[in-house]
């Protein structure tokens, strides 16, 4: 086994890119479930996004726009959701498990034609001097722009789940939609809003995946990463800054095990390959074994205003 | 006299098979202190509902402040001076304080300045509290306390109070008056719902009694007695529970030094619980709810197993057997929530009597459940404790709260119980319904049974049980003969007090 | 303004129609798809629902084919949904399909090339223990731990599909195959072959035990104490351990049940219909078998019925994929939408609507 082959900048800078697709995706799946929704479609939006994206990409030669339909397509599609648990009060995790089964379905009739097809990609940010540092430079300072829109919608998030009155009034609907209610704020309107912002942060996940990533369209290509996104949101106990470390972390368990195959390493293929979900596996069990929960009051309760 | 702060005109408001409010008219003075009186179900909630702008009225007028005042939503009633106490449902356990403060204001300030405003507030007004706790960590008077402070920043004209002295004790009652009184002198209207008559005569200059969704009445409380104002609110008489004189037998359930630690974030634990109930008593445990009334009732059931040697019936140790075991040993139970606790809501009544009635009424054999068996206990105890129901075969949530409870509390009396064990059974149901649960717990004592029953309401307590004891923060004070009670001594136990009280004595 | 009213108790006629009311709602729906993928919808719909049934040519070869697709459906339906009934949601079926293959299959080539009669029942008792041991990991987890039964069988997919990739090139490779992947082919070797029992009928030995499956589960859920604590468990958690049931054992024996039987799916499946473990054993019958437990309403006669559905979108999107170049995702997404269009009616069985003045705030 040769581990001098790997090299520590570019395995930094790449754990960043592969990171990028689930922080996307568990950002917004972090804010439905503070709003009290349960939304396990995120692996279904996710894909749309990655082909959707692509497609647009593709035929208007401009990767943003591909996002922006991406983040359009994601919400569509939550909508969809939203509109069935919200308003025809449909359980929660059986629509969520229907998502993601539409946009599979959804996904590979979209992508057919777009099979094999290089799409132009985001340029690499030039930040100047930042970017001409030693080491750091290339490590942190030289991605394409939805890294760091990625990196500012955590620290959006944050800010405005702790220091604004909406981002209140959005944990209040989610710790407890009855109380809520009594005071006037308007539980299902809240929590569409949420669920199409959901959707629109799966979306442009997806893209990510499809646009810079891989760069490429493959059938079920996201192979699991949205519901890696949502066990994340569990391992962060529902704070956006533990989504960070823990998209990272796992990023790195992505990267590492891709570039140990690459090494030759002395361990069987089969575990490289799985680890990425064993190791999903292990960090739920350690949450749970810990048992600091926080999960919001009435998350995935369906409210009813029965008066 | 000055023109009414709030006229309210002819209120009508219609739910499908049912009138909640028919043609409701009164007055509420200014700095007046007004009751709203009622059974439960006469309309008092939908009521205020339409003045708070959660319900809008389908036909009639409100006037406040001589102008037109039709909230359609609760914003808007805040914005015209109109705040509400509620009785359930409107705090976030896991928010701050001073988060939830906020969440009921139009403009709150930054936290740190309402924080500020909060403990200037609760200083005037004798209510203590920080601004920074969680709420989910406060006793239920304190939580009361962040619903009232809520109201006060926001310098109300009308403050409607939901049933507020429901979650405290005699003397947290004493200190609420207070504040009211003060808000009355200030100039604050309050209307007051209630259904304590005592209380209300004390408290408040009008009254308007509701029954049926009727205005039927308005009386000065002071001059009227608690009787003719009970008489006006339930309509007609109804048989009070028969005194009863019975042999005191064996001991049947005993709790020695029970301790668990608490089931949650939010529970309360249990801590050195001792008491032990004979043939033919009733014993009744008071407290404030969220002292450990469901801890309790929770590990009396055996759903969650005691340490060994703390439980015992009939001399057994049944610690850590769970509620199979304890049914068929004639330990049965009946838990506060009668919808998905007692009863699960959308399965039939006869589906819901297989629930605890299975293997003591032999409802099966070799795990096979006999439907037409089920079914026929389901009628038996239908017609044994007049439920009103289409039939057997209707779901459990279309009944009403009395007639459910009734199902519930006779699914378990008609098992012939040794022990019976009952978590505020007659909550939140009509009078006549409590009447008869109240005679039934009696006839379990009478027959030989031996019974507890946990509640918050201190008048039912005194009126089934032999001896009283009261539960506060898990704890369980010394047991006494109701004989020998008085209500501060009650008071004084529910604040878990009773040793200075000793020191008094 | 149009508004939900909660009924007094949930409607039966409602519960049985609202399947019926979201096929059409599909047909119409996916009619229009098809339309605006160049095919004619009103073809494409028989070609779907009739033709695999009675089109002159094709119906010989695919009307077989019905029992075929149908079995493994519904024997993991059946599964899933007395776990779905009690609110435990595993998901991961496809992995315990593919696990119980694995299973299934090593222990039968352990023995190879024996005739011994014992080696088919073996096989069976072995991929249902694979199928069970692959539930068990989240049930297990759950119970000690609390973690979530849903993300961990799902990723328990992905791991048994890596296991699946590695078994058939390395430990269960035909090493008569010339270095290609893939392991022996049961239905060269007599004692191993799930073979059909009636010919031409499609009916294989998992197709059997997906009836007695239906029967037990229907025998279960209607007459048996433990069926009640199942679906007591779904309705009202609390009312059910006051009743006596441990939540904890309640989830081992649900995940046990739904793993064992797709464990026996996909068993029967590599013996039968597939003949071999290969990299791309599985279908994705363990992800449809989902909606045709809902598409059932959870109910076994209902899953019954569901599962032949199913099956007949599966084999008709296949002809529609040869006749009309309809893709195969198009049907994918046909079935998704029917699961969606049966969530958004089953409001219906507990509410109804109400239009005219509002009661909401």
């Amino acid at each position: 086994m040769d581990l001098s082959s790997i090299n520590p900048i570019l395995l930094v800078a790449s754990i960043m890119v592969s990171a990028t697709p689930i922080l996307f995706a568990a950002l917004g799946e972090l804010v439905v479930e503070k709003s009290g929704v349960l939304n396990l479609g995120v692996e279904g939006m996710m894909i749309t996004g990655a082909v959707v994206g692509f497609a647009i990409a593709v035929n208007t030669g401009s990767p943003l726009v591909g996002f922006v339909a991406a983040a359009v397509a994601g919400a569509a599609l939550s909508l969809a959701f939203g509109l069935l648990t919200q308003f025809l009060l449909s359980n929660q995790v059986a629509t969520g498990l229907g998502l993601t089964l539409v946009g599979l379905g959804l996904s590979s009739l979209i992508g057919k034609p777009y099979e094999g097809i290089k799409s132009p990609t985001l340029p690499k940010l030039n930040l100047g001097p930042l970017s001409d540092l030693p080491i750091v430079g290339r490590m942190l300072f030289s991605h394409d722009i939805m890294v760091y829109v990625s990196l500012a919608l955590v620290v959006a998030t944050w800010a405005f789940l702790k220091f604004t009155r909406a981002g209140l009034i959005l944990r209040a609907v989610g710790e407890s939609h009855d109380s809520a209610h009594a005071l006037g704020y308007k539980v299902v309107r809240i929590r569409l809003l949420a669920i199409l912002f959901g959707g629109a942060c799966a979306g442009l996940g997806g893209a990510y995946l499809s646009l810079v990533r891989v760069p490429q369209w493959t059938e079920g290509m996201t192979a699991g990463a949205g519901w890696i996104a949502l066990a994340l949101v569990v391992f962060a106990s529902w704070r956006a800054g533990r989504v960070l470390i823990g998209a990272y972390l796992f990023g790195g368990v992505t990267v590492l095990q891709l570039n140990l195959q690459a090494a030759g390493a002395d361990v069987p293929v089969a575990l490289l390959s799985a680890s990425p979900y064993l190791v999903t596996i292990l960090v739920l069990v350690v949450i749970s074994a810990v048992g600091k929960h926080g999960a919001p009051a009435s998350l995935g309760r369906p409210f009813h205003a029965a008066s | 006299m000055d023109s009414p702060l709030l006229r309210i005109d002819g209120l009508t408001k219609a739910y499908p098979g049912v009138i909640a409010n028919d043609q409701v008219s009164f007055d509420i003075g200014r700095g007046e202190i007004h009751a709203l009186l009622g059974e439960n179900g006469a309309g008092k909630s939908t009521l205020v509902k339409m003045i708070y702008g959660l319900v809008k009225p389908d036909t009639g007028t409100m006037t406040l402040d001589d102008k037109p005042f039709a909230p359609t939503k609760p914003s808007e009633a805040r914005s015209n001076g109109v705040a509400m106490v509620f009785q359930h449902f409107s705090l976030f356990d896991a928010l701050s304080v001073a988060e939830n403060v906020a969440l009921g204001m139009e403009t709150p300030p930054a936290l740190r300045d309402l924080a500020r405003q909060i403990r200037d507030v609760s200083e005037a007004y004798g209510l203590p509290l920080d601004p920074s706790r969680t709420v989910g960590t406060l006793s239920a008077g304190e939580r009361q306390r962040v619903e009232i402070i809520r109201c006060l920043l926001q310098d109300p004209r009308l403050l409607i109070m939901d049933e507020p002295t429901s979650v405290l004790t005699p003397q947290e009652v004493d200190i609420l008056f207070e504040t009211l009184h003060k808000l009355q002198a200030e100039g604050t209207s309050i209307l007051y719902i209630s259904h304590k008559l005592e209380e209300i005569r004390t408290l408040c200059d009008h009254a308007t009694i509701l029954r049926l969704g009727k205005n039927v009445g308005t009386c000065t409380p002071r001059e009227t007695t608690a009787r003719a104002m009970a008489e006006l609110m339930v309509g007609s008489s109804f048989a009070s529970p028969v005194a009863r004189d019975t042999e005191k037998g064996a001991v049947l359930l005993e709790a020695r030094a029970l301790s668990l630690p608490a089931p949650g974030a939010f529970g309360t634990p249990l801590r050195d619980i001792s008491f032990s109930v004979q043939a033919g008593e009733v014993l009744g445990l008071g407290g404030v709810a969220g002292n450990g009334q469901d801890e309790l009732l929770d590990t009396l059931t055996g759903e969650r197993s005691a340490p060994k040697g703390t439980l015992f019936l009939k001399g057994h140790d049944i610690s850590q057997t769970g509620p199979v075991y304890r049914r068929n040993e004639g330990l049965l139970t009946g838990p506060e929530e009668r919808l998905g606790h007692a009863a699960a809501p959308n399965m039939s009544l006869t589906e819901n009597a297989v629930l605890t009635a299975a293997q003591r009424k032999g409802l099966m054999a070799n795990g096979f459940i006999s439907w037409p068996k089920a079914r026929s206990f389901a009628e038996e105890v239908i017609a044994q404790f007049d439920v009103r129901t289409p039939g057997a075969s209707t779901a459990a949530r279309a009944l009403s709260g009395g007639n459910l409870q009734k199902f519930v509390v006779g699914r378990e009396i008609a098992q012939a119980p040794d022990v019976l064990v009952l978590n505020q059974p007659t909550w939140g149901v009509d009078a006549a319904a409590a009447a008869f649960i109240r005679q039934a717990i009696l006839d379990v004592a009478a027959r030989g049974g031996a019974v507890v029953v946990i509640s918050q309401d201190l008048d039912e307590l005194m009126e089934v049980s032999d001896r009283f004891g009261a539960l506060n923060e898990g704890r369980l004070s010394k047991i006494r003969p109701v004989a020998e009670l008085n209500i501060e001594q009650i008071g004084l136990m529910m604040g878990g007090a009773e040793d200075m009280e000793d020191a008094h004595a | 303004m149009i508004r939900l009213e909660k009924r007094p108790q949930p409607s039966r006629l409602i519960s049985a129609l609202t399947p019926v009311i979201a096929v059409l709602l599909t047909m119409i729906v996916g009619g229009i798809l098809f339309a605006a993928l160049g095919a004619n919808p009103f073809e494409a719909i028989r070609t779907l629902f009739w033709d695999p049934l009675f089109h002159p040519q094709f119906a010989a070869y695919s009307r077989p084919q019905l029992l075929v697709k149908a079995g493994p459906l519904i024997l993991i339906a059946i599964g899933l949904s007395i776990g779905f009934r009690a609110g435990i949601w595993n998901i991961g079926a496809e992995g315990q399909y593919i696990m119980g293959a694995i299973c299934g299959a090593g222990a039968g080539l352990a023995f190879y090339p024996s005739e011994s009669p014992l080696i088919f029942p073996l096989m069976i008792l072995a991929g249902a223990l694979g199928g069970w041991a692959w539930g068990m990991i989240p049930a297990i987890l759950k119970t000690r731990l609390g973690t979530n039964e849903i993300l961990v069988s799902l990723m328990l997919v992905y791991v048994a599909e890596t296991l699946l990739g590695s078994v058939s090139t390395g430990l269960l490779r035909n090493p008569e195959g010339m270095g290609f992947p893939g392991s022996r082919n049961f239905k060269q070797w007599d004692a191993a072959h799930n073979a059909e029992i009636v010919s031409n009928t499609g009916a294989h030995w998992g197709v059997i035990a997906a009836f007695i499956a239906v029967i037990f589960a229907y025998v279960l859920l209607s007459r048996h104490i433990l069926g009640y604590q199942v679906r007591l468990t779904g309705e009202a958690p609390r009312a059910a351990r006051f009743s006596g049931v441990k939540p904890a054992r309640m989830v081992l024996f649900c995940l046990g049940l739904s793993g064992a039987l797709a464990g026996m799916a996909g068993m029967f499946e590599v013996t039968g219909p597939a003949g071999q473990i290969s990299i791309d054993f599985n279908s994705g019958y363990g992800f449809t078998a989902i909606i045709v437990a809902f598409l059932g309403r959870l109910n076994p006669i209902g899953i019954l019925l569901a599962g032949l559905l199913m099956a007949l979108t599966y084999i008709g999107g296949e002809l529609a994929q040869l006749m009309l170049g309809l893709p195969a995702a198009a049907i994918q997404l046909f079935q998704g939408m029917l699961l969606f269009f049966l969530l958004a009616m089953d409001v219906f069985t507990n509410f109804r609507i109400r239009i005219g003045q509002g009661a909401k705030a």
